[in-house]
């Protein structure tokens, strides 16, 4: 029996190099991995014969970190939250991506303008984006005169109502600066300076004795459906899946978000670097990206993707109105500055708490 | 005994002539070395999950060498100028090498984060120039200050200063609100971004209500439960004990949908017209809510040690006190309630320990301000400030060892009951 299982053992080890083309893909998990595997992973594998083998971790940062660290890397391609990708490339521990080897959008246009300004960075290529948003309760509004922007979330007065306001500074203030008038463009410049965090924590004040501070994800849904607020932030996934799933009249504000991303990243020492590399040219091409949007209300990060995201997979309903990158969503968007917040994440956040708990 | 051994007559041998002594010795030692291997498990297990996690954590609170261990030209550099020198040329040439030793091993990300801690925004600042560290000419001072003017800062030297040793007390000094100036010297940090020491009490002073509604509640409970036949006491402590075995999370969130303003109790009220519907009662996702829940939660840690001491008092005592001519009222005050009293000592530290502790429901119930201390260790772990997390959780582990040590004073350990 122990004969046989080296034997086999080493004849996997010559057959494997023979087939050779199969790559490792570790995802999150859920309906997440699944837009990847129908979208990404199944097409790519139909394409060159690669086969994809999909792996899940609850975060993968920690696995890859831990797998580069011990020098044994199985994970070929790995999907990372924004933050996490920064942090791995400053450590070195996810390889450099040059984003101009990327191919063309559909529309002609260079990988490097095609990608929504500031998403591309030096390890990770895109591969979809999630949003921080205000939705309410339709019910709770007469028609026509329904909240429409980020300044409605702090208007008391015409909207009454308890609100739902994120226990933690980041979007938080930069929603409060939005609503105060602050073009989308100089959102940072301004919190970067003692004036504009006053001015964010005042605009805040505004709303502090109507507030329910929420800390997980899934409490601004629970909170719109129990009526205990009218209006709240949350993650348009959240609110997507309550308002389609459970037939909720949730409604986006889509002015005034505030949006980050995820995508791909080779950790160092990756067994199939080359097929990994192929793999997410692939994956980040124009008609996949927008096919996973199909899947999941996660926009795609290409400009020229927008166009070709279809209908909500097995239904005849458009994807596209619940997508944070739709054009008319993006009229007042703001991209989440990752170095900003990692500059000044204790700071502001301990100054949040402050004003949490002052009366 | 001592004329035994050290006396002029022969010392006493066993039978095989070894002196008694040495004999005695070497069989209780047997006996010794039998007894601690028994506890060595015990000992083992003590010391692997609890000394030494709890040791590693006040450690932290006081070392991080996130800086230190990529800074040795900068480090020797303070340690041959005292704080205040103004950093010259040797001292930016200092900062350059480091840079260097930083982009080569890939660790500015972590020595910014360090200095982040002191001087906000300067993570970005460490690893901007590492990644250019290769090209610096001198002079130093003008490439990198050229190259970002944040360099000039004192403040970041003072942090740089500090951080360049391991061991370092910033921690600590977050910890109570202050931070150090340009000047080496330590000032409050401004009015707006105060929050521990004002927590800290807030938090101590939450947890001595919830223990002294706990120990009102729990009273009656305890006495009724003690003075009932054993076959009804039984049952009635089985509705004690119920809530006791269900999950804290399940007990936060039934209680979140009874207490929430369209929730079930605010439902009752308005259709018994107690109140209207405009003003329904704000319970919970403040201080009130998180109160309730705590007592809620906490209470069965009060009720037992309570019950377990009033039960084997006996009733005689009180009667005769009666028979005696004293009063219903003077007879609980001098009599019972003295015999209760190291059964209210358990309860009491028990739940007040507990209490100061509590993070899942105050995150859960407390909105804005009934937030616990506790709280802002959950907040620095999740930034993965472990080194302000352990100071913090040193500062509480402290406040109640002060307690325990009063409770010591005043009433007496030895008097401590828990069943």
């Amino acid at each position: 029996m122990k004969k046989l299982l080296v034997l086999s053992t080493a004849l996997a080890g010559f057959a494997l190099p023979a087939v050779a083309q199969e790559i490792t893909v570790m995802g999150w998990g859920g309906a997440y991995t699944n837009s990847q595997i129908e979208a990404y992973q199944k097409p790519f594998t139909e394409k060159t014969g690669i086969k994809v083998n999909s792996v899940d971790a609850d975060n993968p940062a920690t696995p890859v970190k831990a797998q580069v660290d011990a020098g044994n890397v199985t994970v070929d391609v790995a999907s990372l939250e924004i933050a996490d990708a920064v942090r791995l490339c400053d450590e070195g521990l996810i390889i450099p991506i040059d984003a101009a080897s990327l191919p063309d959008g559909v529309d002609g246009s260079k990988a490097t303008d095609d990608f929504i300004a500031g998403t591309l960075t030096e390890c990770m290529i895109p591969t979809d984006i999630f949003s921080t948003v205000v939705a309410y309760d339709a019910s709770k509004f007469p028609e026509g005169a329904a909240p429409t922007t980020i300044a409605d979330f702090f208007d008391l007065e015409k909207f009454p109502g308890k609100r739902g306001v994120k226990k933690g500074a980041k979007a938080t203030l930069e929603m409060a600066l939005m609503a105060d008038g602050v073009p989308a463009g100089e959102v940072y410049a301004l919190l970067a300076t003692k004036e504009g965090q006053d001015r964010a924590f005042a605009k805040l004040d505004t709303i502090k004795k109507d507030a329910v501070f929420w800390e997980a994800g899934a409490q601004p849904p629970q909170l719109l459906a129990d009526g205990e607020v009218t209006m709240t932030m949350g993650w348009n996934g959240r609110i997507y899946n309550a308002a389609v799933a459970e037939n909720k009249p949730f409604t986006i504000i889509w002015d005034g978000q505030v949006f980050e991303w995820e995508g791909y990243v080779i950790p160092k020492g990756a067994p199939n670097e080359a097929a990994a590399l192929d793999f997410v040219k692939f994956a980040t091409s124009s008609e996949a990206l927008a096919k996973a949007a199909e899947y999941i209300s996660y926009g795609p990060p290409r400009k020229s993707s927008a166009p070709l995201v279809g209908n909500v997979f097995g239904t005849d309903v458009p994807m596209s109105p619940n997508l944070p990158t739709s054009p008319e969503n993006m009229t007042n968007a703001l991209g989440s500055d990752l170095e900003f917040w990692v500059d000044r994440d204790t700071e502001l956040g301990e100054r949040y708490n402050a004003w949490l708990v002052s009366n | 005994m001592a004329e035994l051994t050290h006396g002029d007559a022969t010392p006493l041998t066993t039978a095989d002539g070894r002196p008694l002594k040495a004999a005695l010795a070497a069989a209780q030692a047997k006996a010794k070395w039998r007894a601690f291997f028994l506890v060595l498990p015990l000992l083992l297990f003590i010391v692997i999950t609890f000394v030494v996690p709890i040791g590693q954590m006040l450690q932290r609170s006081v070392y991080h060498d996130g800086f230190s261990k990529t800074s040795p030209n900068l480090a020797a550099w303070f340690d041959a100028n005292p704080a205040g020198t103004e950093p010259d040329e040797a001292a930016f040439a200092a900062l350059a090498a480091d840079l260097v030793l930083m982009k080569d091993n890939r660790l500015a990300g972590e020595a910014g984060t360090r200095i982040n801690y002191s001087v906000p925004g300067t993570r970005s600042l460490f690893t901007a120039s590492a990644r250019g560290a290769d090209e610096l000419a001198p002079p130093f001072r003008e490439a990198l200050t050229g190259q970002d003017a944040k360099w000039g800062d004192p403040l970041i030297w003072v942090a740089m200063r500090e951080a360049a040793s391991p061991w370092t007390t910033d921690f600590y000094l977050t910890g109570i609100d202050m931070q150090r100036t340009a000047d080496g010297g330590i000032e409050k940090v401004a009015e707006s971004s105060r929050v521990y020491l004002w927590l800290y009490a807030r938090t101590f002073i939450l947890s001595a209500v919830i223990t002294g509604i706990c120990l009102l509640l729990a009273f009656p409970i305890a006495h009724m439960l003690a003075t009932l036949p054993m076959a009804k006491a039984n049952l009635l402590m089985i509705l004690v004990l119920l809530p006791f075995w269900t999950s804290l999370l399940v007990r936060t969130t039934s209680w979140i949908v009874l207490l929430q303003g369209q929730g079930v109790v605010n439902s009752l009220m308005v259709s018994l017209g107690i109140i209207d519907d405009a003003g329904r009662l704000q319970m919970i996702y403040n201080q009130t809510g998180t109160i309730i829940v705590m007592v809620h939660i906490l209470l069965p840690f009060m009720v037992l040690p309570l019950y377990s001491v009033m039960r084997v008092i006996p009733p005689g005592y009180a009667r005769a006190a009666r028979s005696l001519g004293a009063t219903s009222w003077t007879t609980f005050r001098r009599i019972y309630l003295p015999q209760t009293l190291p059964g209210i000592g358990a309860g009491v530290l028990l739940v007040f320990i507990l209490a100061v502790g509590y993070y899942i429901t105050p995150a859960l119930v407390g909105g804005a301000d009934g937030q616990l201390f506790s709280n802002q260790i959950q907040f620095h772990m999740s930034k993965s400030n472990w080194s302000q997390a352990a100071a913090l959780a040193a500062m509480l582990l402290a406040g109640v060892l002060v307690l325990y040590w009063l409770y010591d004073r005043l009433i007496g350990i030895d008097k401590l009951k828990l069943g």
